[in-house]
């Protein structure tokens, strides 16, 4: 049987319906440079074992997070995740990143994610949570869209302190419609410049909590000015082992929060897939993005689990339906919920409170440093150091010595010159106070 | 008074320069049980034929839209905790928003009861 099952003549008739000539100017928006020319030179063939040894060898070039010092964080952190974790999701009842498209004949992989739901509205202190988004940054492009729904209005503030990536996500999901994004400059702006920049059109202010450079701020006042004249709140929790810490956004004010899951459960995997949180109050519940379980009674008055207000999504209201995203990521979520499970209330406020403490002693090895000037008053287990030297130099010099030192501000603001000092260093529960000691003196070396 | 019918089952009940806004009978029917009703804000303003509302059912949502032109001037608030009225009453209690007419002629496009009736059966 034809895997392919496209004829030349079926392309042929499919090319002339849409008006091109080459199946090639489809691949128009591809930059030329970055479109592959020939085939690539590749031998005709391996054995299995030849193949895992090559593979090997590549893999071997690369330093894993958990086989040195390592403090890189800025959005996703290295957490240790409980093998537990990793045996239960591979259960072949749970073995899928989907929601069923029938879904009540599911009902442990709905209770899982009514669990989910459940812990995500409790750790960020708001009513109602969805069933998760592909992740963080995708989730706060929704919010945006989300506020546009509630308030009609389409100027969405975005905090200079939030995430770069996310910043560039918010901008792509919004490319197509014509909200006006306006962005900050980072490390500058303070909640009162957020609160002067509210006008009539503004949909709502996206911040970070903590923020990208790893301050804690309240934003209590800033909810209080955008509820003055309805707009909203939405908060972004990169780190969401932090909330096992600090206030809940809910408690600040906000009305939308989002957050990356990726710290519970899930490790680093080169940036995905991860599970984004989408949290809001219950008045919004019919604008929330994405599927909803809910918890009912069947005829026989037991407990059952169903998608819930899905009149809401695409499959029913097509065009107009809240968001176009359709799945979740759903294995990852099933790893977070088992994690935080595992945790307990208790367990996740512990896990946070050894975060806080590594972070801190590592602040005060570091502030007796010459040539290190720590830029935080308030932090989690992430915070901004600005060193006498270029950052991104002396990260590379310590990758020398396998010691991975922290995100230099520069690889995500290559233009701007005045953070090319800066290094974001994050520390978690697997940051040994060897770790530390080594950092420490890796730094004071390179900064003489 | 007069009530006039759209194509699209909302009807209009025109007193003065006001006309209050619902759906008939045959549209609450149709639709089955009505669990959600997102109403317009006091103020807005529509053309004929905008999307003013959506109403929400168990299996489906739909767009309701303004049969005529003009600025709505009150809106049903009990809708928002009770959808089911409604179901229970279509023509009464259940009613979405007044809207000014601002525009007669606009009426005219519009069907009269009896009107309605033969264009619903033709539907069956």
């Amino acid at each position: 049987m034809r895997y392919l099952p496209l004829s030349s003549d079926d392309r042929a008739k499919m090319l002339k319906k849409i008006g091109v000539q080459d199946i090639n100017d489809l691949f128009d928006d591809v930059p030329r440079h970055a479109l592959l020319k020939g085939f690539l030179d590749l031998p005709l063939h391996m054995t299995e074992m030849e193949v895992e040894q090559n593979f090997s060898a590549f893999a071997a070039k690369n330093i894993a997070a958990g086989s040195v010092p390592f403090f890189v964080g800025a959005g996703a952190y290295h957490h240790h995740v409980p093998s537990t974790v990793d045996y239960q999701i591979q259960r072949g009842e749970f073995l899928t990143a989907y929601t069923p498209y029938q879904p009540e004949i599911s009902q442990g992989t709905l209770q899982t994610l009514y669990e989910f739901q459940t812990q995500v509205a409790q750790i960020t202190g708001m009513d109602v949570a969805n069933a998760s988004m592909y992740d963080g940054s995708t989730a706060c492009g929704e919010a945006a869209l989300m506020a546009r729904r509630v308030t009609k209005k389409k100027k969405v503030i975005l905090s200079g302190n939030l995430h770069p990536q996310y910043i560039e996500v918010v901008k792509s999901a919004t490319k197509y419609t014509d909200d006006n994004i306006i962005v900050n400059d980072p490390m500058v702006e303070t909640t009162e410049d957020l609160i002067n920049q509210i006008d009539d059109d503004t949909s709502c202010v996206i911040v970070q909590y903590p923020d990208f450079f790893g301050n804690i701020q309240d934003y209590s006042a800033l909810a209080e000015a955008l509820h003055d004249r309805k707009k909203l709140l939405v908060v972004v929790t990169t780190e969401i082992v932090a909330l096992g810490a600090i206030k809940s956004p809910g408690e600040i004010g906000a009305d939308i929060v989002v957050g990356e899951g990726q710290s519970i459960g899930n490790g680093l995997c080169y940036g995905g897939p991860y599970a984004g949180l989408f949290a809001t109050r219950q008045k919004y519940v019919r604008q929330l993005p994405g599927r909803l379980c809910g918890e009912t009674t069947d005829a026989e008055g037991k407990r059952g689990y169903v998608l819930t207000l899905s009149t809401r999504e695409q499959h029913i209201r097509r065009e107009k339906a809240t968001s176009n995203i359709c799945t979740n990521a759903g294995l990852c979520t099933l790893a977070f919920t088992i994690h935080m499970t595992l945790l307990g209330e208790k367990g996740y406020r512990q896990l946070a409170k050894i975060n806080h403490a590594g972070a801190v002693k590592l602040r005060d090895k570091l502030a007796n440093i010459n040539g290190i000037t720590v830029l935080n008053s308030t932090f989690f287990n992430e915070f901004t150091v600005r060193l006498n030297k270029d950052a991104a130099e002396v990260v590379e010099a310590l990758v020398e010595h396998d010691v991975i030192a922290g995100l230099p501000i520069s690889r995500l603001y290559p233009k701007n010159k005045e953070l090319k000092n800066d290094l974001l260093i994050a520390v978690t529960e697997t940051t040994s106070e060897d770790d530390m000691d080594i950092l420490v003196e890796e730094l004071k070396e390179v900064l003489k | 008074m007069t009530i006039y019918y759209s194509e699209d089952h909302e009807w209009i009940n025109v007193e003065g320069s006001i006309g209050t806004v619902g759906i008939t009978e045959y549209a609450q029917n149709a639709l089955g049980d009505i669990v959600f009703v997102e109403v317009p804000e006091v103020g807005d303003e529509f053309a004929k034929g905008d999307e003013v509302s959506v109403v929400e059912s168990v299996k489906a949502a739909s767009e309701i839209y303004s049969p005529v032109t003009g600025e709505i001037t009150a809106v049903n608030e009990d809708l928002e905790e009770n959808a089911a009225l409604v179901n229970s009453s279509p023509d009464g209690d259940g009613w979405f928003f007044k809207v000014t007419v601002s525009n007669k002629d606009e009426l005219e496009e519009l069907m009269d009861a009896g009107d309605y009736k033969t264009f619903i059966a033709g539907l069956e």
